[in-house]
């Protein structure tokens, strides 16, 4: 079948295959390089591949849960909407958690992903007890912090062995609701001067107006957020402390037609958009779900742009080269025009492990519609990237060529080598990974 | 008011575990019959921990039919609704050339749960109360030479479910057919379905749980079957059997 990541670019004719149980996988597996997939929320061609695609959404059990620790086993097909919809009203809720909750948990140890609190928390792998892996020969390993194949595996975008199953720690929150501060930055250097003195805040992330030109470059809507106590809830709350309204999704009925990406209009948009919230600066509670996954309530929102698809932009930028290098970025598409509805900007902790994104510094992730003016200018700042010692997120990445990875990422051919001595290479191959010769 | 519990037989099946789940999240315990139960313990813990109601597997085989009201006899307590996935699609060319496949599938969709349901209905009877789901199948409404074999064993069931209904009203016990259309699971997978006629397991289960709420009778689980069927149904057979659908 037809298939193709969330930004439907590129498409590829894919077998998939849907197996059920270990011996399946094994068969599969039996029969040439094989590519797990999950709820197919990677951006680009992560999780496809023309020859074997393993769809993993039949491994969708939860398999145990300790209430005295939180720490919960489940299959990694399993829905991250579920584990929340599931443990949320007992008071638990998932350490890390990237931008929409319809990823699976094969997706997110896959892709180590990162959420709003990696600064304090760190990525993905700061919540996992073990994972359970399936080497090229069918055995299955259980895998932990501190051990190799651990560590290549969180990030290793499904290239090292097909994640089965998974412990991870949930937290203990005392409510559903988000203590939400908001600041308005005039312009980059306030908006990064913001996230510099509110370090200690749980959850921090921007929303930044890529389109606006100096000097109001990079002005951002600055957001903050602390799971909200118990006794912090209004009175009509507090009864019920995780019971939050419930969103009406509303579901994009069709693509939509170009004009509605032309540049004024989204420049148009993004200023309306920075106005109000800048009137609704300071603190005050929303609900988990908006806070989280604000577009989770647009089902669909990838066919906003467009029958050709989008692509994301994500970079991270060392600490002392991301002034300079998203300075030069954001001139960079001002001048171009180019449109992103969602642009958004994030300081990251420490970078961990053997080949996972996050690195001390800055991160920026913007939209782009798939046309030859933009894809001209995602090559641009690829190259301001790499001259700012930066490097790109798997997970997102549609596009760039196997000569860019390696400018940007030396540890790449560190995990290809690695690959190919394990004989993982021969087993394990996505799209992806062979566009990026990984 | 406790909230009843469900017996899902034939609880392996893709249907019948989506039944148990849809049950389980409105509270109600459940009691998952299936030949072995080790191969459901994982669903089982998956279904307790998702919706926090209790959940007993109980070993059962269908076509063992001796040995069914030796099998209820050991639920405790007798489930106040009961769901029967059993079923067995077959193969139509090897069911027309082997004599023991073609009872396998008369059996399996027939015989075997029509009697099972039989059974409880006596039982429910006696007590007054409670309410039996059959999944049958559009295949049951006209015999077509791609699958009669099944579809003649559900037409059967389909008549005795309709039956039991008929002999339970004003005695507590409510009878619903359910009839699927194309349904995307283990049993069909690799088929090329339409897509339009085709509804998955979830929303199979979601027809069902509101079935038994509002005391339904007889439904498809996609509305545009019944428009399908009424189409079908009425074909001269004068055409029909020159007919290949």
């Amino acid at each position: 079948m037809m298939l193709s990541g969330w930004g439907r670019y590129p498409w590829a004719a894919c077998h998939v295959i849907r197996p059920r149980d270990e011996d399946a996988l094994r068969a599969a597996l039996a029969d040439g390089p094989a590519i797990a997939r999950g709820n197919g929320r990677a951006y680009g061609d992560s999780a496809m591949h023309p020859r074997s695609t393993l769809d993993m959404r039949g491994f969708e059990r939860m398999l145990d849960f300790d209430p005295g620790s939180g720490v919960l086993v489940a299959e990694a097909g399993v829905i991250l909407g579920d584990i929340i919809s599931t443990f949320l009203p007992r008071g638990w809720f998932p350490l890390v958690t990237p931008g929409t909750k319809f990823v699976t948990l094969g997706g997110m140890l896959a892709a180590d992903v990162h959420g709003k609190n990696h600064h304090r928390d760190g990525s993905m792998r700061a919540c996992v007890d073990w994972i359970e892996v399936m080497g090229p020969d069918g055995c299955v390993e259980r895998l932990r912090p501190g051990e190799e194949r651990f560590d290549w595996t969180l990030g290793g975008m499904g290239l090292t062995g097909l994640i089965l199953r998974a412990a991870i720690r949930l937290q203990r929150v005392e409510s559903g609701w988000i203590r939400q501060t908001l600041i308005p930055a005039a312009d980059l250097d306030a908006a990064m001067e913001a996230f510099e003195a509110h370090a200690g805040a749980r959850y921090s992330v921007a929303w930044i107006d890529c389109l606006s030109p100096a000097p109001a470059l990079g002005r951002s809507l600055v957001m903050l957020g602390e799971h909200a106590a118990r006794d912090e809830l209004p009175q009509t709350h507090g009864g019920a402390p995780f019971v939050v309204p419930r969103r009406r999704a509303l579901r994009v009925p069709m693509d939509a037609p170009a004009f509605l990406l032309s540049g004024p209009l989204i420049r148009a948009f993004n200023a309306l958009h920075h106005a109000r919230g800048s009137r609704a600066a300071g603190t005050r509670l929303v609900d988990w779900d908006s806070y989280f996954y604000p577009l989770d309530a647009l089902l669909g929102w990838n066919r906003i742009y467009g029958r050709r698809g989008f692509v994301q932009f994500q970079c991270a930028l060392p600490l002392d080269a991301s002034r300079d290098g998203l300075s030069a970025m954001l001139r960079r598409i001002a001048t171009a025009g180019q449109g992103a509805f969602l642009a958004v900007l994030k300081r990251f902790g420490p970078g961990e492990g053997r080949f996972s994104f996050p690195m001390e510094g800055y991160t920026l992730a913007l939209d782009f519609p798939v046309n030859r003016r933009s894809l001209a200018l995602l090559d641009e700042l690829d190259r301001i990237t790499i001259d700012h010692g930066g490097r790109f997120y798997l997970a997102k990445d549609a596009r760039m060529s196997a000569t860019t990875m390696r400018a940007a990422d030396p540890r790449a051919e560190g995990f290809a080598a690695m690959r190919r001595e394990q004989g993982l290479h021969s087993a394990f191959a996505s799209a992806q990974s062979e566009r990026l010769a990984l | 008011m406790t909230i009843a519990p469900v017996l899902i037989l034939g609880g392996r099946s893709d249907i019948g575990r989506a039944v148990a789940h849809r049950f389980a999240r409105a509270g109600h315990p459940i009691q998952l019959a299936v030949r072995n139960p080790e191969t459901v313990a994982a669903d089982a813990r998956d279904i307790e921990l998702r919706h926090g109601v209790g959940v007993s597997l109980h070993a059962f085989d269908a076509l063992e039919t001796a040995g069914h009201a030796a099998f209820l006899d050991t639920l405790d307590p007798l489930p106040g609704i009961a769901v029967c996935a059993v079923g067995l699609l077959g193969d139509q060319a090897e069911s027309e050339r082997d004599m023991a496949a073609a009872t396998r599938v008369m059996r399996s969709n027939f015989e075997a749960p029509a009697l099972l349901l039989g059974e409880l209905a006596n039982r429910f009877e006696a007590r007054g109360s409670g309410t039996l789901v059959g999944i049958s199948s559009v295949a049951g409404e006209r015999g077509r030479a791609t699958n009669y074999v099944y579809g003649s064993a559900k037409s059967g069931f389909t008549a005795f479910l309709s039956g039991l209904r008929n002999r339970l009203a004003g005695k507590g016990v409510h009878v619903v057919t359910v009839l699927p259309g194309f349904v995307r699971t283990r049993m069909t997978e690799g088929m090329d379905l339409p897509a339009r006629l085709t509804a998955t397991p979830e929303a199979v289960a979601e027809a069902i749980f509101r079935a038994v709420k509002k005391r339904r009778d007889s439904l498809h689980v996609l509305p545009v079957w019944a428009l399908v069927m009424a189409v079908i149904r009425n074909i001269p057979e004068r055409v029909f059997k020159r007919m290949r659908i």
